[in-house]
This record gives C-alpha cells, sequence and structure tokens, in this order.
C-alpha cells in the first residue's frame, strides 16, 4: 500500500567529493507519523534534511512525496506540494514587519479576503501580536524561529520537516515548541532533526538514528535509550570497538 | 510622523493622506513653474526628472529587487536609440517613444532571462549588466561607416546621430513640444510612474518582491517562483528606463553612444546612493542633488575636475551614510522627536537603526 506513506527515500546517497554523507538511506514516513532524526555531530542528519527539502541534489537514489517523484526539484515546487520547511538558522525577512512574514506566506495559501484574518490567528497562536509590526531582524532569536514557525504553518502543509527547532532556545520556549509540535502533530506529519536528547524525550515516538550516513537504527524512544550501540555511538566509542 | 516614514516607512502599505498631498502640493508647484521660471531652468529641470526616471528605475531593483543593476544604463541606451531611429524614419514620434519603451523592456526580457533564469550570484548579475552596457556602447561607437544604416538613418558611431525630431502634440502633428512643453511632459511622466512603482510596491507582486530581497531562498520555500517574480521587475524597470532613454533623446534633439558608457553607468549609481534607495523618493532626491551640484560646480571659476569633487561625495556616502540623504535625515529628525518626547522606545530602536545603517556598520548591501 503505496498511500500508507507520505514521505519514502530510496537509496538515497548524498556524495561529497569521495566523502559520503549519506549513504544507501531508505526511510519511509506514515501519515500521522512525528519522527525523530538523531544522531552525533557529522551523521549526515543536515545532508539528510536538505536532500528531502530540495535545498541539496541526490547524487543518487529518489525521494517521493505521496508517490510522487520530487528528487531534484525546484525549491518553490516542493512547497506547491505541501511541505512545509524550517530550516534550523531562523530563515525568516529580517527587514521587513513580524506581520508582513506571516502575511508573504499565508497570502501563498489564501486569498486576499481570507488572509489578514489568519495572519491574525497565527500572530496570537505564536505569541507575537505585540511585536508584530517590529523588524524580525530586531527581534530576539526565539522570537525569530516562532516567526518562521509561524510562517510554515500559515501554509497549512502536509508535511512539517524541521531542522534544530529548538536551536538557541531557552528552555521555556523549547517547552512551548515541544507542546506546539505535539499539538500540529494531531492533524499533520512532522519530521524533526535534532540532536538535543531532552527535548527528544519530551516529543519522540519512533527514532531514526543516522550514523556515518546510514541508518543505525529505527525503534521507539524508549527501546532506543536503551540501545547499546546507539549509546556507543553518542559516547564516540565505536572507533575503539 | 513623516520623518518616522522616511526613515523606514515600510513599502508595503498604501500611503496615507499626507503622501497623496505631497503628490498634489509637488504637481500644483512644478506644473505653475514655467509662469515664472526661465527657460535655462526648465531645460535644467526637464534633464533631472528626465534622469530620475532611470534613477527611479534603479533604484526600484536595487532597493526592492535586491538586483543591483547597471545595465539601467544599457535600457536607457537602448530607448534613447530606438526612439531617434525609428522618429526620424517614419516621421510619428508618439507612437515612437511607446515603441521604444518595447524595445527596452524586450531587451531586458532576454537578458533577464539568462541572468536570472541561469541563477547567477548577485555580484556577477551587477558584473554582466555592465559589461552589456560598455559592450552596448562599443558596439555603437563602431558604427561610423555608413555601412551602418537603419531605414534612411545612419547611426553615425560615436558622432551620434544628430536633428533628432521633438514630440509631436499627438492629436495635431503640425504642432512641437517646445521647452515648455518637454518640461510639462517630463514633470507629469515622472509623478506618474512615481506614483506606478509606489502602488506597485504595496501589490501582492511588490510584496513578494521585497520578500525575495530579503531572503531568497525562504521565499522559494513558502512556494514562490523567486525567478518570475525578479524577471518581471527586471523587464518593468527595463521599461522605465528606456522610456527614460527616449525622452532624454527628445530633449535632446541628439543621441550618442556616450550615454552608456561607463561615466553615464557611474553616474545613475550615485544618484540612487546618495538619494537613498530605501525609498523610491530617494533616487529622485538624489539625481537632483547631484545634477544639481554638478552644473552649479560647472559654472565655478575654482572647480577644475567635477568629478574630483564628485568622487569624495560619493565615498562619503558609501562610508558614512548609507542609507543616502533621506532616511539618515528622516532617522535623525525621528531621534530628536523621540527624544524631546520622551519615548525611550522609539529613541532606542532608532539609534539601534542610525549605528546599523551607518558608520562602522558591518551590514553590507
Amino acid at each position: 500500500m503505496a498511500d500508507e506513506y507520505i514521505l519514502e527515500t530510496h537509496q538515497l546517497t548524498k556524495r561529497f567529493g569521495g566523502v559520503h554523507a549519506v549513504e544507501d538511506v531508505n526511510f519511509r514516513l506514515r501519515r500521522g507519523e512525528l519522527r525523530c532524526v538523531i544522531g552525533p555531530n557529522g551523521a549526515g542528519k543536515s545532508t539528510f534534511f536538505k536532500m528531502i527539502t530540495a535545498q541539496l541534489k541526490p547524487s543518487e537514489g529518489r525521494i517521493t512525496f505521496e508517490g510522487k517523484d520530487i528528487s531534484g526539484a525546484e525549491r518553490h515546487v516542493i512547497s506547491r506540494l505541501g511541505i512545509g520547511i524550517k530550516n534550523q538558522v531562523p530563515d525568516v525577512f529580517d527587514g521587513i514587519s513580524t506581520r508582513e512574514n506571516i502575511w508573504a506566506a499565508a497570502r501563498f495559501r489564501h486569498n486576499s479576503k481570507n488572509v489578514e484574518q489568519i495572519v491574525d490567528r497565527v500572530l496570537s497562536q505564536m505569541n507575537l501580536t505585540a511585536v508584530a509590526d517590529d523588524l524580525v531582524g530586531e527581534l530576539s532569536h526565539g522570537q525569530r524561529q516562532w516567526v518562521e514557525f509561524g510562517m510554515v504553518m500559515s501554509l497549512e502543509p502536509k508535511i512539517i520537516l524541521l531542522d534544530e527547532p529548538t536551536a538557541g532556545m531557552t528552555a521555556d520556549e523549547t517547552d512551548r515548541t515541544a507542546n506546539l509540535i505535539l499539538e500540529i502533530n494531531a492533524t499533520t506529519p512532522i519530521i524533526v532533526v535534532e540532536h538535543d536528547m531532552q527535548f527528544i524525550r519530551k516529543i519522540a515516538n519512533i527514532v531514526t538514528v543516522l550514523h556515518q550516513g546510514k541508518i543505525l537504527t529505527e525503534d521507539t524512544m524508549a527501546n532506543i535509550q536503551q540501545n547499546q550501540t546507539v549509546l556507543d555511538v553518542y559516547l564516540g566509542q565505536s572507533g575503539r570497538a | 510622523m513623516a520623518a518616522r516614514i522616511f526613515a523606514m516607512a515600510p513599502s508595503s502599505t498604501s500611503p496615507r493622506w499626507w503622501w497623496w498631498a505631497f503628490i498634489v502640493a509637488a504637481a500644483a508647484i512644478l506644473l505653475t513653474l514655467p509662469e515664472y521660471a526661465d527657460l535655462g531652468l526648465q531645460l535644467d529641470l526637464s534633464k533631472i526628472f528626465i534622469f530620475s526616471l532611470l534613477a527611479l528605475s534603479m533604484g526600484f531593483l536595487w532597493g526592492f529587487g535586491g538586483m543591483l543593476s547597471f545595465g539601467q544604463t544599457a535600457m536607457f541606451g537602448v530607448g534613447g536609440y530606438t526612439y531617434a531611429v525609428l522618429s526620424l524614419n517614419t516621421g510619428e514620434t508618439t507612437g515612437s517613444i511607446f515603441v521604444a519603451i518595447l524595445f527596452a523592456m524586450a531587451f531586458a526580457a532576454i537578458l533577464g532571462y539568462f541572468l536570472i533564469y541561469g541563477r547567477i550570484s548577485a555580484i556577477y548579475f551587477s558584473i554582466i549588466t555592465l559589461v552589456v552596457t560598455l559592450v552596448l556602447e562599443k558596439a555603437m561607437r563602431s558604427t561610423s561607416s555608413e555601412y551602418y544604416t537603419i531605414g534612411d538613418v545612419q547611426l553615425r558611431g560615436q558622432n551620434g546621430i544628430s536633428l533628432v525630431p521633438s514630440l509631436q502634440v499627438p492629436w495635431n502633428p503640425s504642432v512641437e513640444l517646445f521647452i515648455d512643453g518637454v518640461f510639462y511632459l517630463s514633470v507629469v511622466v515622472l509623478i506618474l510612474v512615481y506614483i506606478g512603482l509606489r502602488l506597485l510596491l504595496t501589490s501582492r507582486f511588490g510584496r513578494i518582491l521585497v520578500c525575495i530581497r530579503e531572503n531568497e531562498r525562504r521565499t522559494e520555500l513558502l512556494g514562490y517562483d523567486s525567478r518570475k517574480y525578479q524577471l518581471i521587475a527586471f523587464v518593468i524597470a527595463g521599461g522605465v528606463a528606456g522610456l527614460s532613454g527616449a525622452l532624454f533623446s527628445v530633449w535632446n534633439n541628439f543621441i550618442a553612444p556616450e550615454m552608456m558608457n561607463l561615466g553615464s553607468a557611474a553616474n545613475v549609481v550615485i544618484w540612487v546612493i546618495v538619494g537613498g534607495k530605501s525609498t523610491l523618493i530617494g533616487p529622485i532626491i538624489g539625481t537632483a542633488a547631484i545634477e544639481y551640484m554638478t552644473s552649479w560646480m560647472g559654472k565655478q571659476p575654482w572647480v577644475g575636475q567635477v568629478t574630483l569633487y564628485l568622487g569624495p561625495v560619493l565615498i562619503m556616502f558609501v562610508m558614512v551614510f548609507k542609507e543616502g540623504i533621506l532616511p539618515t535625515i528622516g532617522m535623525g529628525l525621528a531621534l530628536i522627536f523621540d527624544t524631546v518626547r520622551g519615548n525611550s522606545d522609539g529613541r532606542a530602536t532608532m539609534k539601534r537603526r542610525i549605528w546599523r545603517t551607518n558608520i562602522f556598520s558591518k551590514r553590507t548591501n
């Protein structure tokens, strides 16, 4: 049943020169699922993320979204299919107001009549109403992350891909992000690429562990925490073995 | 209020009543000017307004589309030559203006397609547009031989085409526009183009164009095809530059390759930088200030080479007043108002902005 999976990769590979940053990754995401992708530095998380979000072209292999091949698609096409993307560094429009940032995203999905209402709703949902008219470049790091969240959500995507969504956030902000992700997941499948284990424990159901460009294991968070190989990888003992 | 608007008004919001009042006042003053100003002043001002169109086309692209194009000067030349050749051949002047605009837009569309859809980086975009301008200039320079004739019109290489017809009144071709007629025309065209571009910035197209300037990747990840927006902006700006070129050849009754040389291309950048590219009125003010200064200095006995003085002016603006005259004055006034009123939040914001956009700032454009 192809329809069971919303996003799949087949033998996905990315080489930089002779280095295999990602190698033969077969990844499948069910509808409605919340999946965390973890791994130590250099495991290929970011490269993997950039390929499934069309920011890097794969060297080999295919990516399919709802059965359609999207490997090597243009960036704007990806979004039109319904894939919402949040990059690691706040990827926002610094020189314009918060409201205008959200508007730009909401306007893509909605006609000019409904868009103001949706912008207002997203602003209050993201706790940004007070800074709606401030330049995004003058907001705090956490707030800028929220602006980007708001933009992704106003696209009303079919799936959301998040690269280290809590990078640079305070503990409070991280908590709120975790709750928000769980809330969004009620309706939308999500992939989170993270290395903050605290955060992953709060939200994770199934976790994919990447190591040296390959999938090391895929399991529930509870099992992952017991898994000796994963612990070795994270504690850097694999070299000694 | 006005000061704050000049400082950093978001281009996405519709202009308020005072903006329209400003337009009406400016139009009224300028259109009654020929009543008491001599022809010399009208000639000078017409030239400033025609050049302002060229500056607007560059300021629009650079300030709002984030594309630094030296190619506006090429489109200026295409417009000028098209008008000259066509009106000399056909004797029809009004139609030639419109064809000149279309030619410049077509030229921009072809050039822009390869540059923008080829996804070349910003710096190469600037360099290639400059090179295209200079290639066009060299090409026109080398058309001295009689072989280079379009219809009945010889291009005459660097000697240029003289006796370019004045504009005729469309409904009565036997009447040609005199100096005051060209003055009225340039005022009306400049104001209409300014209003048009300003309103364009409040449209969905204009607002997304600004998003692309801020972050092209993010705009694409939202689903917009940024290349399409950039190309349309480039073509619109090409049309404005072409219109400027056609009017320039009307004003001058003469056209030569100089209008596309390195000096002309550099002038446009100076107008835009000095006036400031974060507003559309900035390039107009910059053009007026620099052109006025240039012609004033030209009359002073103590000035030898005017460009020697223009250089330091440009350097000062690039180093110290990065946002240009208007935004700098606007931010300064806003800072003073906020200080006097005791609005500490506003004051802190303005201070930060002035600091960020002026000397020692690491922000590059």
